[in-house]
């Protein structure tokens, strides 16, 4: 089986039309890098988010820093408004084990209490290892087990792959 | 290959400890100068503090003291969240007799990971090095006369924050560079980076012997030193060396090598200035030039915190 890949474009459109009757009066958008801040960008854009896009680099709260290491990297992470009190959405491109938004949750409480977090992600799939559901998903996508959804960005066109480690 | 590289770069080209800047490739300045830049953001939150290094145990022993260096490197350790042990063993364990590495073995049958070392002795902090367990790292924070390869990286960070790029860099370091770890720190680190013209500026009796090989040009004419400089490094001018036979008075050498407003007006007009610390005001530096707006010294401060974070994470990330 090798099943087209969904279209990135399309889910983007779901689901800034699911989120837009159901964010809360100054709730704020908060990317996950990388894919997740393509993705973000896109979601403020189209739902007209007043307060400014944050961004989180989850390098340094995640549980395998000690296996992979630090990766040399400029980008950090930015919270250009208050977290206390506001609903905060968590923008992903795809949610997997769930070790990414346990990292992105701590990080994010490291800049004060938000009212409510939400989860938003382009595509859900399998392979949960932590208790963690999607509040607004694009898309589940069934997967074969060792295969990889990979988001790309081409000139601000979003596509998936599905791709297979060598 | 470089038995001093080898102890510092693993064969898998990872930090293992810092020991020295003479010798530290290129792409590993870069590298824990790119890693710092992740640490600036994050003393600057309202949590100042990150898991990376949980459970792991920092010795800090100086076997010399240094309250100021001391808590840089305490502060950044705890910003990683790692415990921190901080040993003045100057006033304990050699007092009883015991040998250095004793003391270093004793530390380390208590689960240390890593061990920061200030040393009055040249060499000590490579002495540990060696000896200790693999995986256990060691960071110079300052042997004899040899080496404080943080305040160096600390500076090239400085350098690289205001200036962007070494490569067209006329940089000067002035004052006491013969008793001045800092200033070989520097020198070994600003060649490897590349920058085309250093100059190094004092009377000759403060000036170590030779110290042309090292690549750079010497200047006892502070006016003629200064002149089109982007950077002017100030090194501190140690209170026991005013009264030797080295110098005439504190007077004298601040008319001749203090940094003034009128000297510094011939350096570039966007200069920077920089200064290890503690400043002795009106002895190496003026207070107008300390406290003006070509000065960074206050932000050299800040930043050597991210790059000891730099270093730490590298070296406690397995």
């Amino acid at each position: 089986m090798n099943a087209s890949p969904p279209d990135a474009e399309a889910l983007i459109a779901a689901l800034a039309a699911q989120m837009r009757p159901r964010l809360a009066p100054g709730a704020a958008l908060v990317g996950i890098y990388t894919g997740g801040v393509w993705v973000a960008e896109r979601l403020h854009r189209a739902l007209g988010v007043s307060e400014p896009l944050g961004v989180l680099a989850v390098t340094l709260h995640r549980d395998d820093f000690g296996r992979i290491g630090l990766h040399r990297e400029s980008r950090r992470s930015q919270i250009p408004f208050d977290v206390d009190g506001r609903e905060v959405v968590l923008v992903d491109d795809v949610l997997h084990t769930g070790r990414t938004v346990r990292a992105a949750l701590n990080e994010l409480f490291d800049f004060g209490r938000p009212a409510a977090v939400r989860l938003a992600v382009l595509a859900d799939r399998d392979g949960r290892e932590l208790p963690v559901a999607a509040d607004f998903v694009g898309e589940h996508v069934q997967m074969e087990p060792g295969e990889q959804l990979v988001l790309a960005n081409t000139d601000g066109r979003l596509s998936f792959t599905r791709a297979r480690p060598a | 290959m470089n038995p001093r590289r080898s102890l510092q770069v693993g064969p898998d080209g990872k930090l293992r400890h810092l020991l020295t800047t003479e010798g530290l490739p290129a792409e590993m300045i870069r590298h824990i100068l790119d890693t710092a830049d992740q640490f600036v953001s994050v003393s600057e939150r309202e949590v100042k503090k990150v898991p990376v290094l949980r459970g792991k145990s920092i010795f800090n022993v100086f076997f010399e003291n240094s309250t100021r260096t001391r808590t840089t490197f305490e502060i950044a350790a705890k910003r990683l969240s790692a415990d921190v042990i901080n040993l003045n063993v100057g006033a304990s364990s050699t007092s009883k007799g015991e040998t250095l590495l004793d003391t270093v073995y004793n530390l380390q049958a208590m689960d240390a990971d890593m061990f920061v070392v200030r040393h009055s002795q040249s060499g000590a902090p490579h002495l540990i090095a060696r000896h200790v367990k693999p995986g256990v790292a060691v960071i110079n924070a300052g042997d004899g006369r040899h080496a404080h390869p943080t305040q160096g990286l600390l500076d090239m960070y400085t350098i690289r924050h205001y200036k962007k790029d070494f490569s067209a860099l006329t940089v000067a370091i002035v004052g006491d560079v013969l008793h001045s770890r800092v200033a070989r720190s520097q020198i070994f680190a600003l060649k490897t980076l590349g920058v085309p013209d250093l100059r190094v500026i004092g009377p000759k009796t403060l000036l170590p012997a030779e110290v042309e090989r090292l690549g750079v040009r010497v200047f006892q004419d502070m006016s003629a030193g200064l002149k089109g400089c982007d950077v002017v490094i100030m090194l501190r001018l140690q209170n026991e060396r005013m009264n030797g036979a080295l110098l005439p008075s504190a007077g004298e050498f601040f008319k001749c090598y203090g940094l003034t407003a009128q000297k510094l007006a011939l350096a570039k007009p966007d200069a920077i200035v920089m200064h290890p610390g503690p400043m002795n005001r009106g002895v190496e530096i003026d207070s107008t030039v300390a406290d003006g707006r070509q000065s960074v010294i206050l932000p050299q401060v800040t930043f050597g915190i991210a790059v000891r974070m730099a270093v730490m994470s590298m070296l406690g990330a397995p």
